[in-house]
């Protein structure tokens, strides 16, 4: 099922949570809302499956305007945040829980939902805790009871709001595998929420960065991380740094002195350099570089991150090396960035 | 696939560290405070209660509760409470949803008027309904007009009841609904569940432990009110009397056998509502909220 997101606005008390928000989801797609707290990622979320309405414009199932439609209308699966299991009911109870509550001829019979419950706990990979309530499962186990449950209802579209937040790291990874395939076996529609860049990029066909309740970039994890769109995403998306340059004759200089990097179709004046710390080039000598005193040095696992002191505005950049580079020992280095990008200075 | 952080169900038990506790003897004395204030102001009186019931023997006993007044003072006390709980369920359970589960301009205001029988005096409250009802009061005229009998009659009974008793279940409620949140809610509601299957089938269920505290409180104190009843149900033998009102005529007539009879009765009740109050908080003590002590 496609999802169309078209200017949606949302407003909480006269507080914009989210700005004129468009975004076009493709059907079977995997896409991850991606931003810090506050960006409005789980707002964006909620108005999708229903559980909030827009202040203005519209949300689309398809061809279907599902704006006015409420929640149970929208048949989406929804997996909260901490999983919202009914603490009462065993396993087997929870995930039948959707299909117990329809109406009618629509509702199967008893033994049909419990073969189904089955069904779907092996699918998730916990066939054999029927009987048990969720208090006596793990964090992890609850989890995936809550997506079997979700998606017991034979959602138009999966909804996961921070499905790994409340887990351990080693588990997150194991789940993040795990829901991938499950991904790619039952080919639904999924949004998830995330504040976990690595988790975004690693499984999500598509990233959505969101900041302060407007979208700043959509695209795979290769567009997001190697042509990032705005200052923010440069900043939120990996290890970034920038430094305060001045664009003239279609060069770049930093205080005074070109750094060797041109800018044709930059407009003239001040602007923010924004370059990956890991993706520079030393130099030795410095005609048309970078250069710094070294004012720290930290091993970060692989590499090592140099701290400098660049020029009289005493402006501090990182960047990294191999761990064995002798540079690193030296009290002043020259660079320049390898890939870089130049914004206007705000 | 390794879940390594199964729920620990160990209980916690608080320990003290040594220096916060105090010295034998100072335990000893505080104890003996405590024990020596019950003793002698809440169990001695229980003891002498069924004591002076039993005075004269079972047959004296047993002959007291058959009075026929005695037993219409009975008959009345379980229909007024039987009446007056349900009544402040449904009261209190629409209170704590909205109390707890939507924001609406007033939920300060309407939280604190809930306490209001709470910090009223129970004569007040029966004096309200006589100024309300009664043969000079506000609406007295227009129902004396219509023929209804409010005052001196189990409808005032149960007005009373239900003002004095109204606070048990909305404030055990209240805190164990913030505190659950809208999470269960809407997870049914997104699985295509309607609003009553979402009350009936996870709401409820939620609460159902803090629900039964507060229910058991409600009817005992729906049972054992006597200062706002007293005021309107004038007194009228086999008519109007509930068993505390009842306890009090049969004390001043000097009949301490029935009298202490009727209230063996009253204190059993309380018996079996601490039994039962008890083993809740023992059993689900972290489902009821912390509200205690009513």
């Amino acid at each position: 099922m496609e999802v169309r997101v078209a200017n949606v606005r949302k407003e909480f008390d006269r507080f914009p949570a989210l700005h004129d928000v468009s975004l076009d989801i493709k059907s079977g797609e995997l896409i991850a809302l991606l931003g810090p707290s506050g960006s409005g990622k789980t707002t964006l979320l909620r108005l999708i499956a229903g559980l909030e309405r827009p202040t203005r414009g519209k949300i689309f199932f398809g061809d279907e305007d599902a704006s006015h439609r409420s929640i149970q209308e929208r048949n989406v699966g929804f997996v909260f945040q901490h999983y919202a299991l009914f603490r009462h009911m065993t396993v087997a109870d929870n995930i039948g829980f959707g299909l117990k509550v329809r109406h009618g001829a629509t509702r199967p019979p008893a033994q049909e939902i419990r073969r189904r419950a089955s069904e779907l706990l092996d699918l998730v990979q916990l066939s054999g805790l029927e009987k048990r309530y969720p208090a006596q499962l793990s964090g992890g186990q609850r989890q995936r009871v809550a997506l079997a449950r979700a998606m017991a209802i034979e959602p138009k579209v999966l909804l996961l709001d921070e499905p790994f937040g409340a887990l351990d790291a080693q588990v997150r990874r194991e789940l993040r595998r795990w829901l991938r395939e499950i991904h790619d076996r039952t080919g639904h529609t999924t949004v998830f929420v995330t504040h976990d860049q690595e988790e975004a990029l690693e499984l999500a066909d598509r990233v959505v960065v969101m900041s302060q309740g407007r979208i700043e970039q959509v695209g795979t994890a290769d567009d997001i991380y190697d042509t990032p769109n705005s200052p923010f995403v440069y900043g939120f998306i990996g290890e970034s740094s920038s430094l305060p340059v001045k664009v003239e004759n279609g060069e770049i200089w930093l205080a005074d002195r070109p750094i060797g990097l041109s800018a044709p179709h930059a407009p003239p004046g001040d602007a923010t350099l924004f370059f990956r710390p890991h993706d520079v080039e030393l130099l030795d000598g410095c005609s048309g570089c970078i250069a710094g005193t070294v004012v720290a040095s930290r091993r970060v696992a692989g590499t090592r991150r140099v701290e400098l002191e660049i020029g009289g505005q005493r402006q501090r950049v990182e960047i990294e090396l191999p761990v064995g580079h002798p540079a690193a020992q030296k009290s002043r280095v020259a660079f320049r960035p390898g890939r870089w990008r130049l914004f206007p200075a705000a | 696939m390794a879940d390594p952080e199964i729920k620990s169900w160990a209980p916690d038990h608080e320990s003290r560290s040594a220096a916060v506790t105090e010295s034998r003897p100072a335990q000893a004395v505080l104890m003996a405070i405590a024990f020596g204030f019950l003793g002698i102001f809440l169990l001695l009186p229980l003891i002498i209660v069924f004591h002076e019931a039993l005075a004269k023997g079972l047959d004296a006993y047993t002959q007291a509760l058959s009075d026929s007044d005695t037993r219409s003072a009975i008959r009345l006390t379980l229909l007024v409470a039987a009446i007056s709980v349900p009544l402040n369920v449904v009261f209190g359970i629409s209170a704590a949803w909205a109390i707890a589960k939507f924001e609406f301009k007033g939920k300060a205001f309407l939280t604190t008027l809930i306490d209001l029988p709470f910090s009223v005096s129970p004569v007040i409250s029966g004096l309200v309904y006589v100024l309300l009802f009664g043969a000079q009061g506000l609406l007295g005229g227009w129902l004396k007009a219509n023929g209804i009998q409010i005052l001196f009659a189990v409808p005032g009974i149960v007005l009373a009841t239900v003002f004095v008793t109204f606070p048990f279940v909305a404030r055990e409620l209240i805190p164990l609904m913030q505190e659950q949140g809208n999470g269960d809610e809407e997870a049914a509601l997104s699985l295509g569940a309607n609003g009553w299957q979402t009350f009936w089938y996870v709401t409820l269920p939620n609460v159902k432990w803090g629900l039964l505290y507060g229910v058991l409180l409600c009817n005992a104190r729906a049972m054992g009110e006597f200062g706002a009843v007293s005021v309107v149900s004038g007194h009228i033998r086999g008519l109007t009397n509930t068993m505390p009102l009842h306890v009090e005529i049969l004390y001043n007539e000097y009949n301490a056998v029935g009298a202490f009879a009727v209230a063996s009765l009253l204190a059993g009740l309380a018996l079996v509502t601490l039994v039962l109050k008890t083993l809740l908080e023992m059993r689900y003590g972290a489902e009821i909220a912390a509200s205690r002590g009513h």
